[in-house]
């Protein structure tokens, strides 16, 4: 196969890895508007606690390095089901504490707060893991698929970890959608983004149908932390804020409030990251990617899949 | 007949911010009865409806259910208590399946089958909104709207039902249809709190009325009293 063929390939397996964790953060960014019309800023380093918070779990467990086949079934569950349930839990705590006391207040209010609590938080990591490079070590075992297993002679890199990466975020993105989709609380949590006050007239509890939304954003995003931190094996502090941007343009791509749409805008986010880092200059992406969003934000705010609240606001 | 009514409003007071909006009401419903609000617009009826079912809360006076006081339950609370309500405007969910919506009514109950009988009973009252189960509730037309809108009440299996302006944008055929289904869960136990614009036949059905005026009772009676009042005649019902 001619070279820059594979590289292309290459590439567009690396958007599809980037893309599928942007979308696990870019869900808790819609879910939350979608529900209380708040960009929560601070979403992003939720993102990033998943990701300090699992590295502190291995380190205390201190597994063998990679995993074996009994961690990889064992352990590996586990400090998933832990960080989702602490991210998750941090975030329905952040809402209890600095957004709900805001809810009837304008706009503005609660969207300085989720400022404030971001470097809040961006503050407590520095001081938590300082402020350089911290490495996480490679306890998912990495294999070159198709030159290891299948002996193809190729540039082209697709690795156990890609796979472990897609069998994790995908999953959770199609659970969720049949959570929303088909089960009592998610169909709860789609009228409640409609229709609050008539929500409560149906019985509908809403600060805890809006606690349930906050929990589920964040442990996707821990999700995503864990997943990302045995992907790339090192993460900073401020990581959280970069991510965060990113998947905010997503879902704001995808069209905010809708959850599809979050998942599409990943997507071609991170394929836009992937190739422009590789064809361009990763200093460039930035450029690209922030125009994306300005561009957007003038000409087409609701995305491409339209924002919900703009059709529910009927 | 017990010695409470099903729902005893108090000289209750209610505000939008500054504006007083509710001056000291007091009435009741007792169980089995269709009570009907009359008043033009702007009385207050709504806000007697969103008071009960705790949408708003009074700033002064009580309201109880079965002697119980319930102005300070959060309206979803209320729901499990037993009350339930069509609202003004519809507020039907637009963007989930006309079946979806019927289940959202029933949010409280956890009895499966009781809820597939149900809906089957609200679709047998509208047989309009089973040919549409699948469709988005916000495609529907505005009095199809309507109709589920009740439909999501009678849900709920409410003690009191409340309904406000439940034959709005009807066609005058529906609106006939709309108080005869009225009438029909009524007859099967159903105590009903009735708003409606159309004065003559909310009196036609209902067993007693209250005449709001700028949020305060003016006139309590029986309906067939209040059908023959001469300032109700004039006024309400449009005669001269
Ligand atoms: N959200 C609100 N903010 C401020 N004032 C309000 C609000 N809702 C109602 N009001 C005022 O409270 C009073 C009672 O209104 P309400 O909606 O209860 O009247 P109504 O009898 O239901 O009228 P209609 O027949 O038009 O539905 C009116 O003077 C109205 O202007
Ligand atoms: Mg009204």
């Amino acid at each position: 196969m001619d070279l820059e063929l594979q590289f292309f390939i290459g590439q567009i397996i690396v958007g599809l890895t980037i893309g599928s964790y942007l979308a696990l953060i870019a869900l808790g960014y819609t879910m939350v508007y979608g529900i209380v019309e708040l960009i929560n800023f601070a979403h992003g380093d939720l993102f990033a606690f998943g990701f300090f918070i699992s590295l502190t779990i291995f380190t205390a467990i201190n597994p063998p390095r990679p995993l074996d086949v009994v961690g990889l079934l064992t352990i590996l569950p586990l400090i998933f089901v832990i960080t989702m349930l602490l991210t998750g839990g941090l975030n329905t705590l952040i809402d209890r504490v600095a957004y709900k006391p805001l809810r009837n207040a304008p706009k503005l209010a609660p969207l300085l707060t989720a400022v404030g609590v971001s470097f809040a938080l961006e503050a407590i990591y520095a001081i938590w893991v300082g402020a350089n490079q911290v490495p996480y070590p490679n306890y998912f075992p990495r294999i070159d698929i198709l030159r290891q297993w299948f002996g193809l002679d190729t540039a082209i890199q697709l690795t156990t970890k890609d796979l472990f990466l897609f069998g994790v975020t995908i999953p959770l993105m199609i659970g969720l959608n049949f959570f929303i989709e088909r089960t009592k609380i998610g169909k709860a949590m789609r009228a409640s983004a409609q229709d609050r006050e008539a929500a409560a007239m149906m019985g509908i509890n809403v600060n805890r149908i809006i606690a349930t939304t906050f929990f589920i954003g964040g442990a996707l995003a821990g999700a995503a932390g864990l997943v990302w931190g045995l992907y790339i094996n090192s993460g900073r502090f401020l990581m959280g804020f970069e991510a965060g941007l990113m998947a905010f343009t997503s879902a704001v791509l995808g069209g905010i409030g809708n959850i599809r749409g979050a998942v599409l805008g990943a997507f071609i986010i991170g394929m836009i990251k992937s190739m422009s880092d590789f064809y361009f200059e990763p200093s460039w992406t930035r450029v690209m990617i922030f125009g994306i969003l300005i561009l957007l934000l003038v000409f087409r705010p609701s995305g491409i899949l339209g924002s919900t609240q703009s059709i529910e606001k009927i | 007949m017990g010695t409470n009514p099903l729902l005893k409003v108090d000289s209750i007071h209610a505000y939008y911010g500054n504006i007083h909006a509710l001056h000291g009401i007091s009435l009741h419903i007792d169980e089995g009865e269709i009570v009907t609000l009359i008043g033009s617009n702007g009385a207050g009826k709504t806000t007697i409806i969103r008071s009960i079912s705790g949408i708003m809360h009074p700033r002064e006076g009580s309201i109880l259910l079965d002697g119980e006081p319930i102005h300070q339950v959060p309206a979803h609370a209320l729901v499990s208590k037993g009350i339930s309500q069509s609202p003004e405007g519809r507020r039907i969910f637009p963007r989930l399946t006309v079946l979806d919506n019927l289940e959202m009514g029933a949010f409280h109950r956890n009895d499966r089958p009781g809820i597939k009988a149900d809906i089957e009973m609200v679709y047998g009252l509208f047989p309009r909104l089973k040919e549409r189960t699948k469709q988005y509730a916000g495609t529907l037309s505005g009095g199809e709207q309507q109709m589920l809108a009740m439909g999501r009440a009678l849900m709920a299996r409410p003690r009191l039902l409340l309904l406000d302006e439940p034959s709005m944008g009807l066609a005058p055929v529906l609106v006939e249809n709309i108080f005869e289904i009225i009438q029909r869960i009524n007859k099967q136990g159903m105590t009903v709190l009735l708003v409606e614009q159309n004065a003559l036949m909310a009196l036609e059905v209902a067993n007693r009325g209250y005449v709001l005026q700028s949020g305060r009772i003016v006139l309590a009676d029986s309906a067939q009293n209040l059908i023959q009042n001469e300032m109700v005649r004039k006024v309400y019902l449009g005669e001269n």
